[in-house]
């Protein structure tokens, strides 16, 4: 086991390489220079001297190889550099803005589990029922519904009918509950509903196969409770390829809530990212999807050892 | 329904706007939007209104555009001032009980201090105003309170220079330690001394105590919050923020008006920022003056400028600068010059010759856009249909503004013709023809031509101190301009602002920089 985990995390070092040279190159190749936009892009009277003197201060005047080693060199030391755009450090600029982005696609996970589970299983076990038709209509609305579509319903019911809007400004959890989840709970419900769809669908369909397994045959000849049945032998192996899907919908969450972020003006990881783009951020960008990444790489590291605890045979491979 | 509605508030605005017959109330926290966010602190290295909306209420300048009477400059640091009869020699005596927000007594040195730091930068920091003060040859500080401008030539926008919001005063000690020192920081004589700014959400002023007009303030405090499109109009709407000071399309105001009733107020007015196509001067057919003339012959700027105001926030026909202004064409005037006329029929029949003359009858060609809604392209599509009516095929593309920049890069530009906008904190000729002059002399030239008549024009109506001759010399530019078509103007902008009822003494101007220190603006509550 230790040497898997050993493999696994060494394996992430070439990836999040590469990952590093893909981003850097692209955006070098994209075209644009980002000073001309920092300086000129609201219709400014700069002078070539000028726009000059900035490409020299942020180091765009050097070949993009000297660029790429100092970027990496920077990174390797925990340094992420500094933001073209605002001059601020990177690493304060993602700071602040990542408690509310994992807030978020925390409690949309949980919303989402919290569904997923118990519907998905219902509709295994009462299959083809008025129940099992219920929540395929709930899970496919789920998936033909956008979110940001539903988060911008969700606002407008709120706004019309309650005429209420939640509050614009982040509130810490620990600074005042109250306010913090007036303002996340419905870029969570509209992110998690979603999110659930996609779950329930899944827990939907694996535990149909998984009940048809001897062994549930087996366990049901043997006289095992029903719920016995469902709970201890088939959830626990349907799982599984749930445990991926929630896996893979968290990390995306963490910098994919791009235009839910808007509709709710969040100040998260999305919403920076999106302006980074605009405004060709190169360290931002580069940091950003380096730190998505990295995410996506974890969250499947903890993936693969979640697999190997819910199921043993992975384990002795 | 909507515009009964909408009707309803703009008679609201007409009986409220006079904000300043009321009493004022001193109190309160001001909740607004602002739809970006500045990237640093310094007034001097920034040209964004999403940078004058949160930073401009901590900083005093010399004079300051007096809002109701807009273009009228009035005193902000300056007590009065006097302008020597030939133009060159401008004084201004100065407040005498000015502090800045860490107690400091504000003198004449800091106003030297700052325009030397605006005219001539020192290494490493950014001005964006170096041309605007080019002419000024000496800053002398005879005593504490009194600063006096030596210019090398007269230069007739001067005056008004010194009322721009981007020249935030600093304070000369801090200058001397670190002449990067507003870069990071924010130490001003303005009304409000700043709180916090909680990067991509909001940023927060509170009232100076001290501020040298006395009973001012009325706010205690103020929060912009970042916020745009969607969000900020339900927020508005909510009323969680009563304003948003740069402007609304149309659909947004009649949203506006409908949620909140006679709570809204609506003020409109002509804005003095265009939308200008620029052609690709270095490119053929484009460096042919029949071609670019036959476009801008071509182009219905009355009837777009009548269906467009429905659907986009521009309204107005004008010329090089805003209809209007003491200093634009006359419409009689303007239906002269080409690509003006009423007559529609006849102006395309006379684009459709020239573009015969010049062999490029059923010329193709791209027009590049920003891929900004509002209002790039509405008026983008209203152009390529124009143009599609004399029988030409024009490709809409719409980029994200590195690449839309990145295809009038100077020296290589691949574009052939570009939807640009002109704006500025005024409608001062010498920022607003700066466009239009040669690419050598300017940095807004992005036609890539080079006319040295323009040039000669446009500095000889800088050098003209007298109204009545500087509008002839500004004409004259004008229509030379519209002759070659280098560039040619197409709608001018409208604005649009919606403000919640108890929300005083906040002027509406033609721009969206300037009347944003927040010293008048009360809350009627």
């Amino acid at each position: 086991m230790l040497r898997y985990v050993t493999q696994r995390l060494l394996m992430m070092i070439p990836t999040l390489l590469g990952v590093a040279i893909l981003v850097f190159l692209m955006l070098r190749m994209m075209g644009g220079d980002p000073v001309e936009v920092m300086l000129r892009g609201e219709g400014a009277n700069v002078s070539q001297d000028v726009i000059e003197a900035e490409r020299v201060r942020l180091g765009l005047d050097q070949p993009i190889p000297v660029q790429f080693a100092k970027w990496l060199g920077g990174m390797m030391t925990g340094d992420f550099g500094f933001s073209m755009w605002t001059g601020k450090p990177v690493a304060q600029e993602i700071a602040s803005r990542l408690p509310l982005s994992l807030q978020v696609a925390v409690m949309a996970t949980i919303l989402a589990v919290l569904i997923a589970i118990p519907l998905g299983t219902l509709s295994a076990l009462y299959k083809d029922s008025w129940i099992d038709h219920l929540v395929r209509v709930i899970s496919i609305a789920g998936l033909a519904v956008p979110s940001f579509w539903l988060g911008m319903v969700i606002i407008l019911t709120l706004l019309t009918v309650f005429h209420w809007h939640p509050p614009v400004l982040f509130t810490p959890f620990f600074e005042n509950p109250r306010e913090n989840l007036s303002q996340l709970i419905w870029p969570a419900l509209a992110v998690g509903y979603r999110y659930s769809a996609v779950a329930t669908r899944m827990m939907r369909s694996t535990l149909l196969e998984v009940l048809q397994e001897d062994y549930i045959r087996t366990a049901r000849a043997k006289g095992v409770f029903e719920r016995l049945v469902v709970i201890r032998h088939g959830l626990r192996n349907a799982l599984l390829p749930v445990v991926t899907v929630v896996g893979l919908e968290f990390a995306f969450l963490i910098g994919g809530l791009v235009v839910t972020e808007q509709v709710f003006n969040l100040n998260g990881i999305g919403k920076l990212f999106v302006e980074a783009v605009s405004r060709s951020d190169f360290t931002m960008v580069q940091s950003l999807v380096l730190l998505v990444a990295s995410f996506f790489i974890i969250i499947n590291f903890v993936i693969d050892l979640l697999y190997a605890w819910l199921d043993p045979r992975i384990r002795y491979r | 329904m909507r515009f009964r509605y909408a009707a309803l508030a703009i008679t609201l605005a007409a009986m409220t706007s006079p904000a300043l017959a009321q009493t004022p109330k001193s109190g309160g926290t001001l909740n607004f939007a602002v739809s970006a966010e500045p990237p640093n602190y310094d007034c001097h290295a920034q040209s964004s209104f999403a940078f004058i909306h949160p930073v401009r209420p901590h900083y005093s300048t010399l004079l300051k555009f007096d809002g109701p009477n807009y273009p009228k400059v009035t005193g902000d640091l300056a007590e009065s001032w006097t302008v020597a009869p030939d133009g060159l020699t401008f004084t201004f005596n100065l407040r005498k009980n000015v502090k800045f927000h860490d107690g400091s007594a504000f003198t004449s040195e800091d106003i030297r201090a700052t325009y030397d730091r605006l005219r001539n930068p020192p290494e490493g920091v950014r001005s964006l105003r170096v041309e605007s003060y080019r002419d000024i040859t000496s800053i002398e500080t005879p005593d504490a309170h009194t600063v006096v401008f030596k210019l090398s030539k007269p230069n007739a926008s001067m005056l008004s220079n010194f009322a721009s919001p981007w020249d935030c005063v600093y304070s000369a000690a801090k200058l001397k330690e670190d002449p990067k020192f507003p870069e990071r920081n924010i130490l001003g004589t303005g009304p409000f001394t700043f709180v916090e700014h909680q990067a991509g959400s909001h940023w927060v002023g509170r009232k100076f105590a001290d501020y040298f007009e006395p009973g001012k303030p009325y706010l205690d405090e103020y929060r912009a919050v970042f916020m745009r499109g969607a969000a900020m109009v339900n927020a508005l709407s909510a009323g969680q923020v009563l304003a948003e000071f740069r402007g609304h399309s149309p659909a947004d105001r009649d949203r506006l008006v409908q949620a909140l009733g006679d709570r809204a107020v609506v003020l409109e007015s002509p804005w003095a920022c265009s939308l200008v196509v620029s052609f690709n001067t270095t490119k053929k057919p484009f460096d042919d003056a029949r071609v670019r003339r036959a476009l801008s012959l071509a182009v219905d700027r009355w009837a777009g400028a009548e269906a467009l105001q429905k659907i986009a926030l521009v309204r107005h026909v004008g010329g090089v600068l805003r209809p209007g202004y003491e200093l634009a064409t006359d419409e009689a005037d303007l239906l002269k010059l080409p690509g003006f006329s009423r007559d529609i029929k006849a102006s395309r029949e006379e684009a459709r010759r020239l573009l015969k003359e010049a062999g490029v009858e059923k010329l193709s060609f791209k027009l590049t856009n920003r891929n900004v809604a509002m209002p790039y392209t509405p008026v983008g599509v209203f152009l390529i249909d124009q143009w599609r009516q004399i029988g030409l095929t024009v490709e809409h593309e719409q980029l994200e503004t590195r690449l839309y920049m990145a295809a009038q890069q100077r020296g290589n530009p691949t574009y052939d013709a570009a939807l640009d906008f002109n704006c500025d904190f005024m409608d001062e000729p010498n920022l607003a023809l700066m466009k239009y002059v040669s690419a050598d002399r300017s940095a807004l030239n992005y036609s890539g031509h080079t006319d040295r008549k323009l040039d000669a024009l446009y500095d000889q109506q800088s050098g003209e101190l007298d109204k009545g001759k500087r509008k002839a010399i500004v004409q004259e530019f004008e229509k030379h301009l519209l002759e070659e078509s280098y560039v040619i103007p197409t709608i001018w902008w409208h604005r649009i602002i919606v403000l919640h009822k108890e929300l005083k003494g906040w002027d509406m101007t033609p721009s969206h920089y300037v009347g944003q220190d927040l010293t008048n603006v009360w809350l009627d509550r």
